[in-house]
């Protein structure tokens, strides 16, 4: 809420509550509340069946979430989702550089530091 | 944009209150407190005063320089939060209390008996409700085993557990209370759960001995004490003979040796002692009280000590003053020892939205020495208002006819109060003294009521505005 300030734990409840009345998933989303607002690239996991996690992106096993890094690397090279993993597609296109592939290079991938 | 956008409404149930130059509103059913910008606090002066459409809204507040953006906004949150209602809204259901519900906390009334003789005393004094005759004036060992077993079990598996030690004169029966803080503690210990203890004397009967051993097991003590000598005369032993020259030293002994818990005492107003301020500098700066709570005394209204009206006015003045010295402790992060804003201050910061005044009957039992089950301890030993006894339990028809007439919906003077989340009516012994039904609001401190406690909210808006972590330690309470 814009114009009140909620002051004591029942009002953040109410406010919390009218939060969620407004928002939604954004991933799920069916309309788009206020594209303005929110800018999002639905690119990934979430807006179509997008294997990763059972089975690698060309429908095989042997791109699989192993080690824990793939994850991080599946998110990075086919979803956007910037808060876990460097971005791609404005700032660190070079992040996985060094690793052609996953399974055998994960080392390669490393943290950055804005 | 036009002023269709807007939504229609009309005003929900709110009080607005400022607190240094920042408007606030305090929201009736829920409890919530929210501050307001300018347009907010315009748009719910605007409700308030008239059932007038949004266009006349637009137009009014355009005339003050609010552009219809933010006052279509500033409409929608106040929807949001129940200060405004979309047409059609529904009033809110009654919600009862679930059955069984867990008792949280068990007054245990060691004895009936009293070694003073205070004439406004509500267990002795000319509106009593107990019915003494016949019963054990002392509980005993057996007695107080089987209230311990009895609570441990309707409490539920609460994990917290607290039990209250009271009188008569608690420390008339201190050889009992030992053995109960023994075999209390053992049992929770054995069942995995905390247990404290606490109790009220009027500190006649403190030794050293007894002092060690409250203190040794942090149990908190609040004692009943009207202040200086002189608005002591009615707190007096069989003989007229008056108690403070007996008990002030055994209190400044009680201060200096127990440190484990906050030692609290607590005021009985009366027609002659009403001189708060005077009352509160003798506990704190003189005796070195660190909580002090005043409530006026529980009497029909015809009672010689009975406070009349412009009394009453003054003891809110005070009581005003106090509040501001609170404020500005808060502010720097001090205590400060007036607990009659503590105490509100927790129930703001929680939001309470009380289905009854408090938890008599509830989550609070009382046992007497005979083993009679009361609401509360003021209802100990009353036939009228017993609630059971520990061999067969609670009564369950008769707490339920307790709580139907003590809630907030039967009290239909109450349904346009907006103070009701937190009063609800008030206490259901002094409804009884005063009108003869528990259930009855107290309808003759209303306006009092809900004065002193918009000088609650305001000190309380002012704390989130100046010094909101003073306020995070009412989280845990
Ligand atoms: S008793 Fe009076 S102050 Fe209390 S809720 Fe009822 S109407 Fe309001
Ligand atoms: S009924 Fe009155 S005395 Fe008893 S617990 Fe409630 S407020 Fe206190």
């Amino acid at each position: 809420m814009k114009h009140l300030r909620p002051l004591n734990r029942k009002a953040h409840r109410i406010d919390q509550f009218a939060a969620a009345k407004q928002a939604d998933v954004v991933g799920l989303q069916e309309k788009r509340v206020n594209p303005a607002k929110l800018p999002h690239i639905p690119a990934g996991c979430s807006i179509a069946f997008f294997p990763g996690w059972e089975v690698d992106s060309s429908g095989g096993v042997a791109g699989l979430c192993q080690p824990m890094e793939r994850d991080l690397y599946d998110c990075f090279a086919d979803c956007f989702w910037p808060a876990q993993v460097p971005d791609h597609m404005n700032n660190y296109s070079d992040w996985a550089k060094k690793c052609a592939a996953a399974t055998q290079d994960w080392r390669n991938l490393d943290v950055v530091f804005p | 944009m036009s002023a269709a956008t807007i939504a229609p409404f009309r005003a929900g149930e709110f009080h607005l209150f400022t607190a240094r130059g920042r408007d606030f509103v305090y929201l009736v059913p829920s409890g919530g407190i929210f501050e307001l910008t300018p347009a907010a606090r315009q748009i719910l002066d605007f409700a308030q005063r008239t059932d007038a459409d949004s266009e006349d809204l637009i137009a009014h507040l355009a005339n003050v320089g609010f552009a219809e953006l933010e006052i279509e906004e500033t409409v929608t949150d106040l929807i949001d939060a129940g200060a405004l209602l979309a047409p059609g809204t529904a009033p809110e259901p009654r919600i009862d209390p679930p059955k069984n519900f867990p008792l949280q906390t068990l007054v245990l009334n060691l004895t009936n008996q009293c070694n003073l003789s205070c004439k406004y005393c509500y267990e002795y004094g000319d509106d009593k409700v107990a019915t003494p005759e016949g019963k054990p004036k002392f509980m005993d060992t057996e007695t107080s085993r089987a209230a311990i077993d009895f609570y441990f079990a309707e409490s539920q598996g609460t994990k917290a557990l607290h039990v209250t030690f009271f009188g008569g004169e608690t420390l008339m029966n201190f050889p009992l209370l030992k053995e109960v803080v023994d075999y209390a503690t053992n049992k929770a210990k054995s069942e995995g759960r905390f247990i404290d203890f606490s109790l009220t004397t009027n500190a006649t009967l403190l030794t050293p001995a007894i002092i060690d051993f409250l203190a040794a097991n942090r149990i908190g003590v609040t004692v009943s004490i009207d202040g200086p000598p002189e608005m002591n005369a009615l707190r007096v032993y069989q003989n007229g003979r008056g108690s403070y020259d007996i008990i002030a030293p055994k209190i400044k002994l009680l201060l200096e040796k127990h440190k484990t818990r906050p030692i609290a005492a607590r005021v009985t107003l009366t027609a002659d002692v009403t001189d708060v301020l005077k009352i509160f500098r003798h506990l704190t700066q003189d005796m070195g009280f660190q909580e002090v709570g005043f409530a006026p005394v529980t009497t029909s209204e015809n009672r010689l000590y009975a406070i009349g009206g412009s009394k009453m006015d003054s003891v809110l003045e005070q009581f005003k003053l106090l509040a501001q010295e609170y404020l500005d402790a808060a502010v720097e992060g001090r205590h400060h020892a007036f607990s009659n804003v503590t105490d509100t201050l927790s129930e703001l910061y929680n939001g309470v939205n009380k289905s009854h005044p408090c938890g008599a009957g509830l989550g609070l039992a009382a046992v007497g020495p005979s083993g009679d089950i009361s609401p509360c301890h003021r209802f100990v030993d009353s036939d009228t208002h017993s609630l059971g006894h520990i061999s067969t339990g609670i009564d369950r028809a008769k707490q339920d006819d307790f709580l139907h007439r003590g809630h907030i919906n039967q009290k239909y003077d109450c349904h346009t109060c907006w103070a009701r989340p937190l009063c609800a009516g008030g206490c259901h012994h002094e409804a009884y003294v005063r009108y003869g039904d528990t259930g009855h609001p107290n309808l003759h401190y209303c306006d009092w009521i809900r004065d002193w406690t918009d000088t609650c909210l305001s000190v309380f808006g002012a704390i989130s505005t100046h010094n909101p972590v003073f306020l995070e330690k009412f989280e845990k309470r």
